[in-house]
């Protein structure tokens, strides 16, 4: 049974004991991959049962919304209705599936089931495991997004091969949305939990984003919001590409996204180090 | 002497105001199975969790397998293998899928531990259940894969909480089995418990420990020797109080805990002759065991 993998030799012990801060980061850029792996073999099993109930619901609304509102509403931006709501709903699904992959599934593992504390016990870290968590919402957000993407371009509401641009997008909205979501989970005392973020953060941001109208329509001030919401600068990229039209701005809704990335993560991780290290 | 599997040197840990770890200092050697003794609250998960780099100590210092802790924590814990006290097993696969997966985590190519879960079935007794659903499995299944689990990376030293607890007496019987096989190959333990029974059976040598502080550590049986070195009367009955005063003349010493009253003697013959002709009363005559040890040194009384 002998198999070990090399280990570096021992470091000369410490004598003042110093807090360990990098136990809550990534131990390395790989190891998450096998956290990430554990719930895509979960996944696998349920594949199409997971996959139906995250693609219905948004279908729904696009062809819902699309046929019925765009009757009365006609053309928007010089485009159909439904033709404009395609990338709404591409971009709104990317948020929903994950903040709840990262809120709801990644409470159980983490609270109810324990598979944490298991990985913990290994050589990855909690760092590791929040990584992997969120790497995987973000794949799963991903899919959901490109396979309404991809059936709006086969009913003609997305032009091909420009909707291929969406795709980095949408893998980064993902990480994004899967990071903020991690902060409250972080915080989540238990599941209901979660309802707060959702009427409180996720459904105005779902409404202020142009998603369903252009944020044209607005008043000022709500404008001025959204410009500060990572599901706005989602849609203004995503709209373009699936629309075959130039992006404004590209640089600076990517960044604005890459933060939404990076700084959520950074509080997450220090908000579950706090919550699972003492 | 061999370099110790575990260092623990006067280790401290708070929670607020609280001390929950109050300069705590033992070093276990490897190949020997190591007994944490102590009542609910005493420290001794926090222990195990410092032990293996979760938690940071306040002041002292910890080594595992060589490593300093909780600096090179996730390189000791290469060598490691953990039974926790709450069960993790991953409900969403089968007892295979969890060897598989978990193995993984340290590193291991799929082939690897493919290869391994054979015999790591067979040592658990699961090898009819390699297929089960987690949910499916007794709580002694479960805990024999948690231990199997623990040894998918060939670990050197096993850490386990309270790995009997919640057991029927089969199930636990079982665990010990497979614990003392797995000393037999060289690894070494370290195991909490509050069962005084498994540290006796298991544990060459176990630490007692209240509120944070080690009371005591040796061997069981010198620990017997030396706490207790004679044998108990156990009585049963309504009025232990009124007894005490009519049996302490021929005891070295007396205690109460409920409605037993436990008589310490050298020379039960006395004690006996009073208790033979009282029919309201069941008693047990016994050599003395770490549970007296333990109950001496903590207190008769319920501890929460």
């Amino acid at each position: 049974m002998q198999t070990r993998t090399n280990t570096p030799p021992p470091a000369r012990p410490a004598h003042s004991p110093v807090r360990e801060p990098r136990a809550a980061l990534p131990s390395n850029a790989t190891h998450w991959v096998s956290v990430w792996r554990r719930n895509y073999l979960v996944w696998r099993k349920l594949a199409l049962a997971s996959m139906f109930g995250n693609l219905a619901d948004p279908m729904i609304y696009l062809f819902g919304l699309g046929f019925g509102l765009g009757l009365m509403v006609g053309h928007v931006d010089g485009v159909s209705y439904i033709a404009f709501l395609a990338a709404g709903t591409v971009s709104s699904s990317v948020m929903m599936s994950a903040s709840f992959e990262s809120m709801y599934s990644g409470f159980s593992r983490m609270h109810v089931q324990r598979t944490w504390e298991a990985i913990m016990h290994t050589p990855l870290t909690l760092g590791d495991v929040v990584l992997g968590e969120i790497m995987w919402a973000a794949s799963k957000s991903m899919l959901s997004g490109a396979a309404i993407m991809v059936v709006a371009g086969l009913l003609g509401y997305a032009s091909f091969p420009s909707m291929l641009l969406a795709l980095p997008v949408i893998a980064l909205a993902g990480l994004a949305f899967a990071s903020c979501a991690m902060i409250v989970t972080a915080l989540a005392p238990s599941y209901d939990f979660f309802m707060f973020y959702q009427t409180l953060v996720l459904t105005p941001m779902l409404l202020l984003s142009g998603v369903f109208f252009p944020i044209a329509q607005l008043p000022a001030a709500a404008q001025h919001i959204t410009m500060m919401l990572p599901l706005a600068h989602a849609v203004a990229l995503i709209r373009p590409a699936m629309l075959d039209r130039p992006v404004e701005q590209a640089g600076l809704h990517l960044l604005v996204l890459a933060i939404y990335v990076v700084v959520p993560f950074a509080i997450a991780s220090i908000l579950f180090r706090r919550r699972m290290m003492r | 002497m061999p370099a110790p599997a575990i260092e623990f040197e006067q280790v401290i840990k708070h929670y607020g105001d609280r001390t929950v770890v109050n300069g705590l200092s033992f070093d276990v050697v490897p190949g020997e199975c190591f007994g944490l003794l102590g009542p609910n609250g005493a420290g001794k998960t926090t222990t195990l969790r410092m032990l293996l780099g979760i938690v940071s100590p306040d002041a002292g210092r910890i080594s595992l397998c060589g490593e300093p802790v909780p600096a090179r924590a996730r390189h000791a814990r290469q060598r490691v293998g953990v039974v926790p006290q709450f069960d993790n097993l991953d409900p969403d696969f089968t007892v295979r899928e969890n060897l598989l997966v978990f193995g993984r985590y340290f590193g291991l190519s799929a082939r690897e531990t493919k290869a391994l879960v054979a015999p790591l079935l067979e040592f658990a007794r699961l090898e009819s259940k390699a297929d089960a659903r987690v949910g499916e499995l007794s709580g002694g299944m479960r805990r024999r894969l948690t231990l199997a689990r623990a040894l998918v990376n060939d670990p050197d030293v096993l850490v386990m909480d309270e790995p009997t607890t919640g057991l029927d007496p089969q199930a636990r019987h079982l665990i010990w089995e497979r614990l003392r096989s797995l000393l037999a190959r060289g690894k070494t333990i370290l195991l909490t418990t509050h069962f005084m029974e498994e540290a006796e059976r298991l544990c060459n040598r176990v630490c007692v420990i209240e509120e944070g502080r080690k009371i005591a550590e040796g061997a069981p049986k010198a620990l017997i020797e030396s706490e207790i070195g004679c044998d108990v009367i156990e009585v049963y009955g309504p009025d232990p109080v009124a007894l005490r005063d009519e049996l302490a003349a021929d005891a070295k010493r007396t205690e109460i805990s409920g409605e037993t009253l436990f008589c310490y003697v050298d020379d039960p013959a006395p004690v006996h002759a009073k208790l033979r002709h009282r029919s309201d009363l069941r008693y047990l005559h016994r050599p003395a065991n770490l549970e007296d040890v333990f109950l001496r040194l903590t207190g008769r009384e319920m501890q929460d």
